[in-house]
This record gives structure tokens, C-alpha cells and sequence, in this order.
């Protein structure tokens, strides 16, 4: 009998604690599928953040740190100066990166730190119950914008590919989705470009993925992934916006 | 054996390359920036790393991804930089992280003034951040002590895999003194938990997170008893002329040193005074300061500090046995001179003159 799919070596199995129709578990396996490929499970230490990926660390079968609200990218700076032949990821959510680790994740492209970024953008801050987050779009309604999000009250959405693309720094930025066969295996592709730009040394590299959450968003999954189409992508539209050395 | 002329705050960069230390991560504030432009100079030489970081909250989280990795590293700043640093001192002692916090004190609060204070021992003995958690806290009174308190430091942070913070006050960091240049040190402690890539072993994760109350329960157990080992081995402290003291001075940093001439002075004029000088402010002599309180009259709490924070230790350790004074003021540091005019009053207050 031939394997034709099996569990990445860089996963441990560990049980997902994340909702139904959640995309962590997707994008999780993603990266695990790209460690597995380039074969750099032993040679990766990834950070995790606060949110809820917080766990991330029961999940990747490498050494993993976890970090203060936000600060990844800076603890991700110095392991990678410190070790600079092993590969070094963060996995952030929208709330961790684009609200609280702001500063740390546009100076970390700033500097262009030799490290990948995974950047998991479903709107909301899921693990505390759905609040807005910088990445919220205009009209949704969240428990802390429950009128809808209004651009004159709380300004707009966070563009973060486009913002770190601007950075000399930046060497490869990508968004991405999974809201589709199609779209997850672009994701793919855009995560493995990722490390292979930090084995290569040019830079900073992020893949922004368009994530679904059902349980916050009061959707179906199935309807969810919908909803990134309709709503999220006009927005956040995908594709490469950086890609240095080509 | 190598004798040279150095500011304090360039002897505890001096000191740290000689620890071992292979990363700073820093920013710039007065009147501790000596520290990281010395480290900025020396460590592309020695195949190190300096960092500067955006903010001091990212300084001290690259420090716990630097010590993550099992390498010495530190970090250096002043009051304002530290407050906003307790966050990650937090998270370095609940995660185990070895690693050097150097806090050359200016006053405050708010952005209060460049000049020399002690009004930052609340936030280095009590942990500004969240949590039941301690840190060692080593203060030096020397130049010389810059050099060997960070050593030391290292040493004790490896070997209670704990964040060890040495306290300074600006006058110390700004001093010129000489200083013997220690040999370097070659032996260090295997840190197999630090995570550098899991090759030919089960992964290793460094974390702070731990939800199910059973587990933080333990934790905090563990920690306690670890805390309670530091407090059974690591107190450290100067006792000078208190067998017969009816006055005892208690004082630390560049303080002790200036206390001491006051001691002397003193005791000239007739008036029998000692001088107790807690070398960690934590975990701190209570015992001994205990035992003093059970033949001395009274006890003067010496400090540049308006309020007097250190003066609360001294209370906790006498428990209520001798009257407790204050002799203190912040913006500068205080003269032999003008503390024993006040000594003297305190003296006639207590009757013995």
C-alpha cells in the first residue's frame, strides 16, 4: 500500500483545541508540511504568540518559545542573531501583530531580521471573545464595536503586507487565504517561499493568511470561508507585494 | 594583574564581556547609555551581539529570546527604561531565563531628573511586574564592584536560572576609578533546556502560560522553593564596628561607602555608631539586621530617596524592637558632612549624647 498523505514529522499530534471550522489548524499543518519538505524541523525554533495560537507550542514538533502579547518579533531577533544558521518563524495573530506588537513587527522588518513571520489575520481577537482588532473591517460588528466598526470613531483596517512591504528590510511579503483548495495551496507555496528568503539571508519575510473564525464571526464554517471572499479579500486583496532577489 | 582607570558603567561592560556575555539589547538612556556604547564598540570584536532595540519592551524581549537560547545577555537602563521593562522581567523569572538587568538609577518618578537616586528599590527588590515571583538584586558601591557584581551576577543567574539585576546609582555609573581587570571566565554551566534547534533530542519549549490551575499551583510551588533557596544562599551584606554600636547606619550602593566616613566621624565625636550595608538588596539580611536590633538603640536608614523606600526592609527585619530614622533626599547625592549634622540630632533625640 503507498502513503500517499500522512501526519507532517513537524507536527506532534497533540489534539487541536480550536473551534470548528477554525483555520489555525490548516495553516499549522502548512508550515509543518514546508518544515517537513525543506527538512529543517531540527534546525527551527519557532515563537508563538498570545491569542489563540498561544498553544502553538503543544503543536509544532520543534523548539518553540512562547511570547509576551506581541513581542515575538523581538524575541525571534535575538535567537536568530544569536543561532543565525537555524531558522527562526513567529506565528502571530492580527491582535498580537498589528495591534500590541505594532512596534515590534515594523522594526523587525525595519532591521530585515532573517525571519519568517506568520501573520494569521481572521479580524477579530478570537481568544478573548471576538473584540475589534486593528485588522477589523468597516461596518462589522464586534463585541467592543458592537454599533459596526465606524472609520470616523476607530479609523480603518490595518493593510500590514502593504505597510512592511514599504520597509527596505522587508525581502518577501505575501497575502494569502485559505478559503479554498486553491487558495491553501498558494498559501503553501507563499509559506515555503517564506523560509527559503531567510535560508537565503535577504530579509525579513511575513505571509499574511486570510484566516476564518466561525465562532466569533456567528457563522457557519462553511459560511465563513464565504465570507472571507466577499468581505475580507476586496479588502485585503492577495498576492505577492515584495519579493526581493527576483 | 591589569590595573586601569574606568567609569563604573564601562566596568560593568567590561565585566560582563569577561562573564561571557555574548548579546546586549539596549536603549539609550541617560545616565546609563555608557553601558550599551561600550557593548556597541566591543562586540563585533568578539564575535557578539549588539542589539538596539526599538523600545524597552523589546529590549527585555530580546533578552528572553537571547537567554532562550542558552547564551549569557543582558540588558541595561534607568528607572523609567526598568518600569517599562517589568513586563519581561516577569516573564524571564517565571520562564527561568538566565540573564544580567542593569539599573543605573536617576531620580523620579514620572520622567523625574538625570541626577543619582535610590527610589527605584521598590521596583527592583518588589518586581514592578505581575506574579509571585523575586529577582536577585546585587548593589555594588565601587567601580570595582561594577565589574565584579556583574560577574557575579551572571553566575548567580545561571545557577538559579533567574534574571539577576545589578542596581547602581548614576553617581556609580558616572565614577572614574581604578579597577583590576578580572580574568575572563571559561567554565560554564550546560543549559540542555535552551532551544537551539532539536537535533538528536525532544524538542524544548520555553513558556510562561500555564492554564490548568493544578499546573500553576505546582508552579508557583516550585518557584517559592526556589526562592527560598536563594534567600538560604545568597544573602550578601558588610557589617562594619556594630559589636558596640547604640547607632547603626543601614545603607547600600555608593551610600555605604559615604556612611562609612560618617561611622567614623561619629564615633569621634563620642557617639557609638556601626553601619550595616546590605550588598543584595534582595533577598535582604533581615537576620542580621534582626540580630543588630537586639544590642543597638536605634537604626538610621541612609538613602538617596525622599520617601525612604529601603527603610521598609529595616522595619520588617527589627520588627518593631528599635526606633527606626531617616536620613535622605533625592537629586543628589548627600555629603558625609551634612548626614552626620543630622546623625547628631537623631543621637540627642535617642538620648545618646
Amino acid at each position: 500500500m503507498k502513503i500517499v498523505a500522512t501526519k507532517p514529522k513537524s507536527l506532534t499530534g497533540a489534539k487541536y483545541h480550536y473551534c470548528p471550522g477554525c483555520s489555525h489548524g490548516i495553516i499549522h499543518r502548512l508550515v509543518a508540511e514546508v518544515m517537513d519538505e525543506l527538512n529543517i524541523r531540527e534546525q527551527t525554533i519557532g515563537i508563538c504568540p498570545v491569542g489563540c495560537s498561544v498553544l502553538a507550542y503543544d503543536y509544532f514538533n520543534c523548539d518553540m518559545a512562547e511570547a509576551a502579547h506581541g513581542r515575538a518579533p523581538a524575541i525571534a531577533t535575538a535567537i536568530k542573531r544569536l543561532l543565525p544558521d537555524r531558522f527562526v518563524f513567529t506565528y502571530q495573530g492580527d491582535g498580537d501583530l498589528a495591534s500590541i506588537g505594532m512596534g515590534e513587527i515594523v522594526h523587525a522588518s525595519l532591521r530585515g531580521e532573517k525571519i519568517t513571520t506568520i501573520f494569521v489575520n481572521n479580524t477579530l481577537y478570537g481568544m478573548t471573545g471576538g473584540q475589534m482588532a486593528p485588522t477589523t473591517l468597516l461596518g462589522q460588528v464586534t463585541t467592543t464595536s458592537p454599533y459596526g466598526r465606524k472609520a470616523e470613531v476607530e479609523g480603518y483596517p490595518a493593510k500590514m503586507c502593504e505597510l512592511l512591504s514599504h520597509n527596505e528590510g522587508a525581502a518577501y511579503i505575501c497575502r494569502t487565504a485559505v478559503n479554498s483548495p486553491s487558495n491553501i495551496i498558494k498559501t503553501k507555496k507563499a509559506i515555503k517561499k517564506a523560509f527559503q528568503t531567510q535560508a537565503k539571508g535577504l530579509g525579513f519575510s511575513m505571509v499574511e493568511v486570510l484566516s476564518a473564525c466561525p465562532t466569533n464571526w456567528g457563522l457557519s464554517p462553511a459560511d465563513a470561508m464565504q465570507w472571507i471572499e466577499e468581505h475580507m479579500i476586496p479588502y485585503y486583496p492577495l498576492g505577492e507585494f515584495k519579493v526581493k532577489g527576483e | 594583574m591589569q590595573r586601569v582607570l574606568m567609569k563604573g558603567n564601562e566596568a560593568i561592560a567590561e565585566g560582563a564581556i569577561r562573564a561571557g556575555c555574548k548579546a546586549f539589547f539596549g536603549y539609550p538612556i541617560t545616565p546609563s547609555s555608557e553601558i550599551a556604547e561600550y557593548m556597541a564598540r566591543k562586540m563585533p570584536a568578539i564575535g557578539g551581539v549588539f542589539v538596539q532595540a526599538e523600545s524597552e519592551l523589546a529590549a527585555i524581549n530580546m533578552v528572553y529570546g537571547g537567554a532562550a537560547t542558552g547564551f549569557r545577555v543582558m540588558t541595561a537602563s534607568s528607572g523609567p527604561g526598568i518600569s517599562l521593562k517589568q513586563e519581561g522581567i516577569s516573564f524571564l523569572a517565571e520562564g527561568e531565563l538566565p540573564c544580567l538587568i542593569v539599573d543605573i538609577c536617576r531620580g523620579g518618578p514620572g520622567l523625574g531628573g538625570i541626577q543619582p537616586s535610590q527610589a527605584d528599590y521598590f521596583q527592583a527588590t518588589r518586581g514592578g511586574g505581575h506574579g509571585d515571583y523575586y529577582i536577585i538584586v546585587l548593589a555594588p558601591s565601587s567601580a570595582q564592584e561594577m565589574m565584579d557584581f556583574t560577574m557575579l551576577g551572571f553566575e548567580l543567574a545561571d545557577k538559579h536560572r533567574s534574571p539577576v539585576m545589578l542596581m547602581a546609582e548614576g553617581t556609580l555609573g558616572n565614577l572614574i576609578e581604578p579597577v583590576v581587570l578580572r580574568n575572563p571566565v571559561t567554565e560554564f554551566v550546560d543549559k540542555p533546556w535552551a532551544i537551539t534547534g532539536c537535533k538528536g533530542r525532544q524538542p524544548n519549549i520555553v513558556n510562561t502560560l500555564h492554564m490548568p490551575v493544578e499546573e500553576l499551583q505546582a508552579r508557583n510551588k516550585y518557584l517559592t522553593q526556589k526562592y527560598e533557596a536563594m534567600r538560604a544562599q545568597e544573602v550578601r551584606y558588610e557589617e562594619f564596628l556594630i559589636e558596640d554600636a547604640d547607632l547603626i547606619l543601614v545603607a547600600y550602593g555608593i551610600m555605604a561607602r559615604i556612611a562609612k566616613k560618617v561611622v567614623l566621624t561619629a564615633r569621634e565625636i563620642g557617639i557609638k555608631t556601626g553601619l550595616i550595608r546590605p550588598i543584595t538588596l534582595w533577598p535582604y539580611p533581615y537576620g542580621v539586621l534582626n540580630k543588630a536590633a537586639q544590642t543597638c538603640k536605634a537604626m538610621v536608614s541612609v538613602e538617596i530617596s525622599t520617601t525612604g523606600q529601603m527603610i521598609e526592609d529595616i522595619r520588617l527585619a527589627t520588627e518593631g524592637k528599635v526606633p527606626i530614622h531617616y536620613i535622605g533626599e533625592i537629586g543628589r547625592t548627600p555629603n558625609p558632612e551634612e548626614i552626620t549634622q543630622q546623625l547628631l540630632v537623631i543621637a540627642e533625640k535617642e538620648g545618646l549624647r
